[in-house]
């Protein structure tokens, strides 16, 4: 499903099958090999962790370097924050993003500042991963995509993969990255698979992927929405609407001048993603591209997110806070009327 | 500078506790210094003074290594000029000039100085707890023989990193001393009044941690205690506790009177001094009085001139805002 970009960015590589899942397990493997100062600490990780992210690992590393904790999330960010200061390169496992909430001082207050209050003396090297997104019955707590509140914050780096390869590359660049990097994979694709290359393959931070190229409007997203973007844009295709779709990927710093060229020469910006659409990121990218590039567009930059309501626990209330594929078409459908419709 | 209990004691190295006493004084002269400035608008942001517990930051620190580190709280500037951190840095820093501790970016609530081992003041209560403990963390990781010392107020035991941080530090079995500067009030409310069960010692000791409860404005107490603590926490003994009772002799913040303190507990904790205390001390082990004023004219002498300094340096530059922030998407590139 994903031969079409893969093959066009990477070239050369060998290629091998993995699941998302297995990429963000060979990511910390290959970089707790690579660099003896790398070591993880959350919940459950001798078990292998919540959804089998550090499986196998606390066997190759000992219960030093792969670290079972209380359930202290607070302590469990403050330490790694503490550790990050004293030469180590800690990966903070917060099972779950809603839960991360508990550690918001040691991340917002301390990680993110500690570098600039203390005027550069130190920098706090640490990757803090926090699943995010919905799947199933999940409910109000173990669902929700938070990505924005990071994205607003000086000093993080927000990351936010989509495919297995970009788990891959995208973690071990945050885990050599020397700011703290919040680190947000999607939960419902855990078991997607996909082609990754074999080798020391790291994704740059702060560029976006050009899932595909299209000449009539910009999607831009990330995370899970890369995929229903994907599933739109075949769609449209066959209504003779060619759609680029751009995935982010990393969301503080994010792609401006991808998305600008991209936006510049398709005249259209429709920015889909899966948190709550007030205050979500959508808006600044919203903003700036209305900003920068007012003259140039054919039509209202737009954005798809969800409605200002919790995530709800069954089905038919659940499915009202997803943006669809069916939502995404209908979107651009509007935005590709004629400009003087009204 | 007599009154006061006057105390014999056994094995006095009266050339150590000069030294402490120096250090004591050194720390008084820097807030009192501070407290004048902010008066003369020189020091910009709130402070807050640590007068009357110098006894806690000169016995406990003077037991460490400068190679082993230290966190602190709001409440910090006696804990990091112990711990050997430039007292005309510290002033710049307090003073937002250029050549401070943190280059101006901090200001009193966040000095460090990682050159001596002092990772942090810190504006939240409680927050350093989780972040000694994984610096503590690291060492063991490192297999290092420094220690880890952190610093905080009675205020945050209430809070939940200390519990978070005190069972992390007895299941790992980290390096960490943690001290619990008890100076009865939390900001300016009585902190008794705030806690349930029997405080600070209570709560570590029902974590399985060994305590001491020490009277903190006893320097040669305070020393003794730290340093057998220190010394078991080197030795890979786990974490250890000490609860210093001492008290708060200014308000919260140099700017609060204090009026919530009855005028009679705080004329009694002043003859109860650190200082007054420990030349009293010195007096009984045959220091002479005019060793004794000579020491607390330099320092006193020697933090007004460094006051003078610190007015005297410029501003730091304002591009100096958009440093530091972060490597990747540095706002000092593009500041969007």
């Amino acid at each position: 499903m994903y031969r079409m970009w893969v093959t066009q960015a990477r070239g050369r590589s060998e290629m091998t099958m993995s699941t998302y899942l297995e990429a963000g397990r060979r990511a910390v493997m290959e970089e707790m090999q690579r660099d003896a100062s790398v070591w993880a600490l959350g919940e459950d990780l001798g078990r292998g962790g919540v959804f089998g992210q550090y499986k196998g690992l606390q066997e190759m590393f000992g219960e030093g370097r792969i670290a079972d904790t209380p359930i202290s999330e607070a302590c469990i960010m403050g330490a790694a924050v503490g550790a990050a200061m004293t030469g180590t390169r800690p990966i903070v496992e917060m099972r779950f993003s809603d839960f991360a909430l508990c550690a918001v001082d040691e991340l917002v207050n301390q990680a993110a500042k500690a570098r600039f209050m203390f005027g550069g003396q130190m920098r706090v090297p640490l990757v803090v991963r926090e699943p995010v997104g919905m799947w199933r019955s999940s409910a109000a707590q173990h669902s929700q995509s938070l990505e924005s509140w990071y994205t607003h914050i000086p000093g993080l780096v927000v990351v936010a993969p989509a495919t297995p390869a970009d788990n891959l590359g995208l973690l071990k660049a945050s885990i050599r990255c020397d700011d703290p990097v919040v680190y947000m994979e999607h939960k419902n694709l855990w078991a997607t698979e996909g082609e990754v290359p074999e080798g020391d393959y790291v994704v740059p931070l702060g560029k976006a992927d050009v899932a595909r190229e299209g000449r009539d409007v910009t999607i831009v997203t990330w995370s899970g929405m890369r995929h229903g973007c994907l599933k739109a844009a075949e769609t449209l295709a066959d209504a003779g609407i060619e759609a680029e779709v751009l995935d982010l990927r990393t969301l503080w710093p994010w792609d401006r001048d991808t998305v600008f060229e991209s936006v510049g020469r398709t005249g259209r910006l429709l920015v889909v993603h899966e948190a709550v659409a007030v205050s979500g990121f959508g808006a600044e990218i919203a903003a700036s591209v209305a900003e920068a590039l007012h003259f140039r567009l054919k039509a209202p930059v737009a954005r798809l997110g969800a409605p200002r309501i919790p995530i709800a626990y069954a089905p038919t209330m659940e499915d009202m806070a997803r943006v669809s594929p069916e939502g995404i078409e209908a979107a651009v459908h509007k935005m590709m009327q004629p400009e003087d419709i009204s | 500078m007599t009154e006061g209990p006057s105390q014999r004691h056994d094995n006095f190295d009266r050339e150590r506790f000069l030294d402490l006493l120096g250090l004591m004084h050194r720390i008084r002269a820097f807030e009192e210094e501070a407290i004048a400035g902010q008066k003369e608008g020189l020091v910009l942001g709130a402070i807050h003074p640590s007068i009357g517990q110098e006894a806690v930051a000169a016995g406990v620190c003077g037991n460490l290594e400068t190679a082993d580190l230290m966190l602190s709280t709001h409440r910090g500037h006696g804990h990091t000029l112990a711990k050997g951190a430039e007292p005309l840095a510290m002033m710049r820093e307090l003073f937002g000039r250029k050549d401070g501790t943190c280059g101006g970016k901090g200001g009193s609530m966040h000095i460090a100085d990682f050159g001596v081992g002092m990772l942090g003041a810190n504006g939240v209560v409680g927050a350093n707890i989780p972040i000694a403990t994984g610096a503590a963390h690291a060492l063991k990781l490192q297999g290092s023989r420094q220690i880890v010392t952190c610093i905080f107020g009675d205020g945050a035991v209430n809070r939940g990193p200390f519990m978070e941080g005190l069972n992390w530090a007895r299941i790992f079995d980290l390096p960490v001393l943690f001290v619990c500067e008890d100076n009865t009030f939390s900001a300016t409310t009585r902190t008794r009044e705030m806690t349930g069960g029997a405080g600070a010692a209570a709560r570590a000791e029902s974590l399985g941690i060994e305590t001491a409860e020490l009277d903190g404005n006893d320097v040669v107490a305070v020393d003794s205690a730290a340093r057998a603590a220190i010394d078991a926490v080197r030795a890979g003994q786990g974490p250890r506790f000490l609860t210093c009772h001492t008290y708060r002799m200014t308000g919260h913040t140099s700017v609060d009177p204090g009026a919530y303190r009855p005028a009679q507990e705080v004329e009694d904790w002043r003859r109860n001094d650190p200082i007054v205390r420990l030349e009293a001390a010195l007096q009984v082990a045959g220091i002479e009085d005019s060793r004794l004023s000579a020491l607390h004219r330099s320092e006193a002498v020697g933090m007004a001139e460094i006051a003078r300094t610190a007015r005297d340096t410029g501003w730091p530059e304002a591009a100096g805002a958009f440093t530091d922030v972060q490597d990747v998407g540095d706002p000092s590139e593009r500041a969007f």
